[in-house]
């Protein structure tokens, strides 16, 4: 209570030149804060700036070799072999496969999850359950790639004895439980923010909680699920050990999930980490892949960014 | 409607009670669908591995005799990685988080930075490693250590904590930086005595994803020269002798416990397939423990909000 | 929040105030997965006997990662699962960097099947070409048709990923050319996936490294190869690999050290008690070891400083080590 009176009369008192600079340095002081923000906001652009550096400077040694039309067509990857082909597709197709496979359980089940945990589960419940389930995200990779190789695959094998024993089924679906709380995490804390005026109303017209979730909640949250869900799809698209242990190293044109095939992950961890001489074209095969795979996701980006922001409210 | 009767009028409450139970039924369902996973994974390693749990595990040095291999060099090394990436990750990604949120004008260049970030959680981990490779390792000169794998893990996580960032600050009501700014607070007041910690368990979330899959990296931390075999510790951070604190472990050659685990998995000798599993269920169990210290800061955090 | 800029400003002057390395005698290894094992033994071995005064450190960047680091002077010794290239024999020349190179084990490709298979007794090199060549994808895929006499089963093929050394090595050895393969097998980098999946399919059939059928006679049966223009068939074993007489599919593995390494004198200790104790520990950790002679005459081209590689910057099969060891050595 005494420091108000003495910052008046402190105000009060003070010659105009001193408020005058106190202000300015205020004012500076806060300019230079919004520069360091703003560095640090820089700081993932000049990420993408060096990966793309990377990416096309080996890429373009690669495609001095091997002709784009033959890249984007060929329907073979075997850039190692002595006979050689270069078609992406075949390593994009496993990517879009068990990406596909991937989502088909981590958005239905996340959203459904979230939406409990949000709008029907009690405080102790979505307490203890929460870290549960953000321990999914928690699993190292090469565990979850073992888990797939050696507990899912023989269970699905059980039920579909033709399986093979690598596939894309078996580490899509432990992909997509390990992208569940990336999904149910950020999407929940979205519906939380929700103000609870909104629900209110609906339940003042006589809405059941699953009304009010669907109609009312999951609109005004749709920009931040829409988040998760992109984030959700990038974290798939991008996973490496899963696929690279569980489907199998083998480059196989297909969009049947019950097949092995290579991701473009795996690819370039698999020649990265193996015995190929670096610089050889062998080598240089996974900077022109992983190119590729940047530019994929950027599009899917830009598609979901666009969305966002026709259906961002504002309460 | 003035025509409907009561009959009709409950009939349509009931059948919506009705959906309303199923769908808390499928959400609980969902729920257990995921605790259920992760339980039957940690069991199974548990089973697998834990009768090799014991004190000589977690203070020997691998070594090629399955029974006399340990994980010191690596639960020390992936205790230290973690510190220097929540070091990095944390105030950068919030940092920036604040800016796109509460300072970024809503241009083009805003967009760019944004879709630039959520394109940069797709990218494959290893790609990471290249780029750290030639930045951090060579042009930078920070070699093959510590240091090179906490900047690289920290830059993998930073799209998430950004991400989670935003959706944090996003959420809290305008109504409150009015009031702030109807107080006089300047912008950076408003966002460290106001934002900051309304969002804080947001952030948190964030945080604790991105730590969570940084612990459990391996083809980028290979990359940059993260060793298989590494038969002594970095040098302690707290020292006997002026001046107490040290910075060398951070130029130190190093390990962590998913190469220990990977390079055990890919060897013949059963023996140390018992030993990965082991290693595996050390650190499920590490991981929950860092994220036990989260939740709980975020359980803390969480109960003061109002509104 | 007032501690961050302190605290960011104290690591930035980090690297101005405190040295780089840590001042200790360390002795830095990187290269093949193949090869490590032996090298961690070695290694575990030297540390305990210098009483920790030197240390060791071992990373599996493969044998590619591993000459890269190696040629621009980050390592002092290379392990590799094959000879060094032409391209990378450029590399090392650049930055200046000379080297010896040194086998020290045999790894010996084993070809298994199902215990339960009970219609192979022994394989001729041109059979197993017949089951593993570019021209063979799509079309041969039973038995019977490689030899009429077998069943008409399903031909499950394992193999090695098209990355490794393991793979070259086959086949070049089989098919006659390096790198030329059918495409439509299992591949896996990880040799106990390929056990898992031959020990649990009857008509199976796979190569790896002799270590991985050891450690799964149980599971697997080795199967005797006849070499070209052989007329015994020769099943892979400690004896059959170190006299020479079970071929093509053994291979010598390598580690390299750099000149300027050798200077250090833990790096000359290492490689020293490396050579002399190999015989020992290469058996320990599943491999085969060259003989007595091999070792001593390695140690001979390391004291004297033979510096370069035999092999001209290719693979060979089927090179005897004491004619490499006795080969002029080219950088």
């Amino acid at each position: 209570m005494s420091a108000v009176p003495a910052q008046t009369t402190l105000i009060a008192t003070s010659p105009p030149g001193a408020r005058l600079a106190r202000r300015r340095a205020r004012l500076i002081r806060e300019r230079l804060i919004e520069l360091v923000l703003f560095l640090a906001a820089l700081v993932s652009v000049f990420t993408t700036v060096g990966i793309v550096y990377i990416l096309v400077k080996e890429s373009v040694a690669f495609f001095q070799h091997v002709p784009l039309v033959d890249f984007l067509t060929d329907t073979q990857w075997t850039p190692l072999f002595d006979d050689a082909h270069f078609g992406i597709m075949v390593l994009l197709s496993g990517t879009l496969t068990s990406s596909a496979v991937a989502l088909c359980i981590a958005i239905p089940l996340g959203t459904i999850i979230a939406i409990y945990l949000a709008e029907f589960a009690p405080f102790r419940l979505r307490e203890v359950a929460k870290p549960f389930l953000e321990l999914l995200g928690g699993v190292p990779t090469i565990v979850y790639g073992y888990f797939a190789l050696l507990f899912v695959t023989p269970l699905l094998q059980r039920i579909y004895p033709e399986l093979p024993g690598f596939n894309l089924l078996s580490a899509g679906i432990v992909m997509g439980i390990m992208i569940i709380p990336y999904v149910s995490s950020i999407s929940e804390d979205a519906m939380r923010a929700v103000p609870m005026s909104l629900r209110e109303g609906s339940y003042a017209m006589g809405a059941t909680r699953f009304q009010t979730a669907i109609k009312v909640v999951v609109p005004a949250a749709f920009s931040g699920i829409a988040s998760a869900y992109i984030l959700g799809i990038s974290r798939a698209v991008g996973e490496t050990m899963i696929l690279a242990i569980a489907a199998g190293m083998q480059p196989n044109l297909t969009f049947n999930p019950l097949e092995p095939a290579a991701t473009i992950t795996a690819y370039i961890v698999q020649v990265a980490l193996g015995d190929l001489p670096h610089g050889s074209i062998g080598y240089q095969t996974i900077f022109a892949a992983g190119l590729t795979l940047m530019l994929f996701t950027l599009v899917c980006n830009i598609g979901g960014h666009l969305l966002r922001k026709s259906f961002r409210e504002a309460y | 409607m003035a025509a409907a009767n009561p009959t009709q009028i409950r009939a349509l409450i009931a059948s919506h009670k009705r959906w309303d139970t199923i769908f808390a039924l499928c959400g609980l369902l969902a729920l257990m669908l995921g605790v259920l996973t992760f339980a039957a994974l940690f069991l199974d390693m548990a089973l697998d591995g834990g009768a090799r749990l014991s004190w000589d595990f977690f203070t020997s040095y691998p070594s090629r005799r399955a029974g006399q291999a340990g994980i010191l060099s690596a639960w020390v090394g992936s205790t230290l990685v973690m510190l220097t990436t929540a070091f990095f990750a944390v105030p950068l990604g919030v940092a920036a988080g604040v800016y796109l949120e509460e300072y970024a004008a809503k241009n083009w260049v805003t967009d760019i930075i944004e879709i630039n970030i959520t394109n940069l959680a797709g990218v494959p981990s290893i790609v990471y490693g290249l780029l750290a490779l030639g930045l951090f390792v060579y042009q930078f000169g920070f070699g093959q250590s510590i240091l090179s794998a906490g900047l690289t893990l920290a830059l993998l996580i930073l799209p998430v904590v950004i991400v989670a960032t935003r959706e944090a600050i996003r959420s809290i009501p305008q109504v409150i930086r009015e009031g702030s700014y109807a107080l006089g607070a300047t912008q950076w007041q408003t966002v460290r005595y106001h934002i900051l910690p309304y969002s804080s368990a947001g952030i948190l979330t964030g945080v604790i994803i991105g730590m969570a899959r940084a612990i459990g990296e391996t083809a980028p931390i290979i990359t940059i020269g993260a060793l298989t075999f590494i038969a002594f510790l970095p040098p302690s951070p707290v020292q006997a002798e002026p001046p107490f604190l040290s910075f060398e472990w951070l130029f130190s050659p190093f390990t962590v416990m998913p190469i220990q685990m990977f390079n055990w998995t890919s060897r013949p000798e059963a023996a140390f397939l018992t030993n990965a599993a082991a290693a595996g269920f050390v650190l499920v169990f590490m991981t929950l423990a860092m994220n036990g210290l989260a939740i709980w800061l975020r359980y803390r955090l969480r109960r003061n909000l109002k509104w | 929040m007032k501690l961050w800029p302190i605290a960011a400003a104290a690591l930035v002057a980090v690297p101005v105030v405190f040295p780089v390395q840590a001042q200790q005698r360390i002795v830095k290894i990187d290269g093949s997965s193949t090869v490590f094992p032996i090298t961690e033994a070695v290694a575990e071995d030297f540390q305990k006997a210098k009483k920790q005064q030197v240390k060791v450190t071992v990373g599996i960047s493969g044998t590619g990662g591993g000459f890269k680091k190696f040629c621009r002077g980050e390592t002092d010794v290379s392990n590799a699962s094959r000879p060094i290239t032409a391209k990378e024999m450029q590399a090392c020349a650049e930055e200046g960097i000379k080297y010896v190179e040194l086998p020290v084990a045999f790894d010996a490709l084993t070809v298994v099947i199902n215990p339960k298979n009970t219609w192979i007794k022994e394989l001729k090199v041109e059979e197993l070409k017949k089951m593993w060549e570019p021209a063979a994808q799509g079309k041969v895929t039973t038995w019977k048709q490689v030899n009429p006499a077998w069943p008409d089963a399903p031909l499950k093929l394992f193999g090695a990923g098209s990355d490794s050394g393991t793979f070259d090595y086959f086949t070049d050895a089989i098919n006659g050319k390096e790198k030329a393969s059918r495409g439509d097998y299992t591949a896996s980098e990880d040799d106990n996936v390929l056990v898992q999946g031959v020990s649990r399919d009857v008509n199976a059939i796979g190569y790896f490294g002799l270590a991985y059928y050891s450690e799964n006679k149980d599971k697997l049966k080795a199967v005797p190869i006849v070499n070209k223009g052989g007329s015994r068939s020769v099943p892979p074993s400690l004896e059959t690999v170190m006299d020479g007489t079970y071929q093509p599919l053994a291979r010598p593995i390598f580690i390299y050290v750099s000149d300027k390494s050798m200077n250090k004198p833990e790096v000359r200790e290492f490689i020293e008690y490396y050579l002399k104790n190999a015989g020992e520990l290469v058996k320990e950790v599943g491999y085969v070891p060259l003989s007595a002679q091999h070792y001593s005459q390695a140690l001979k081209n390391f004291s004297s400083k033979k510096l370069g590689t035999g092999f001209g910057g290719k693979n060979e099969v089927g090179v005897r080590v004491e004619e490499l060891l006795a080969r002029e050595a080219k950088l």
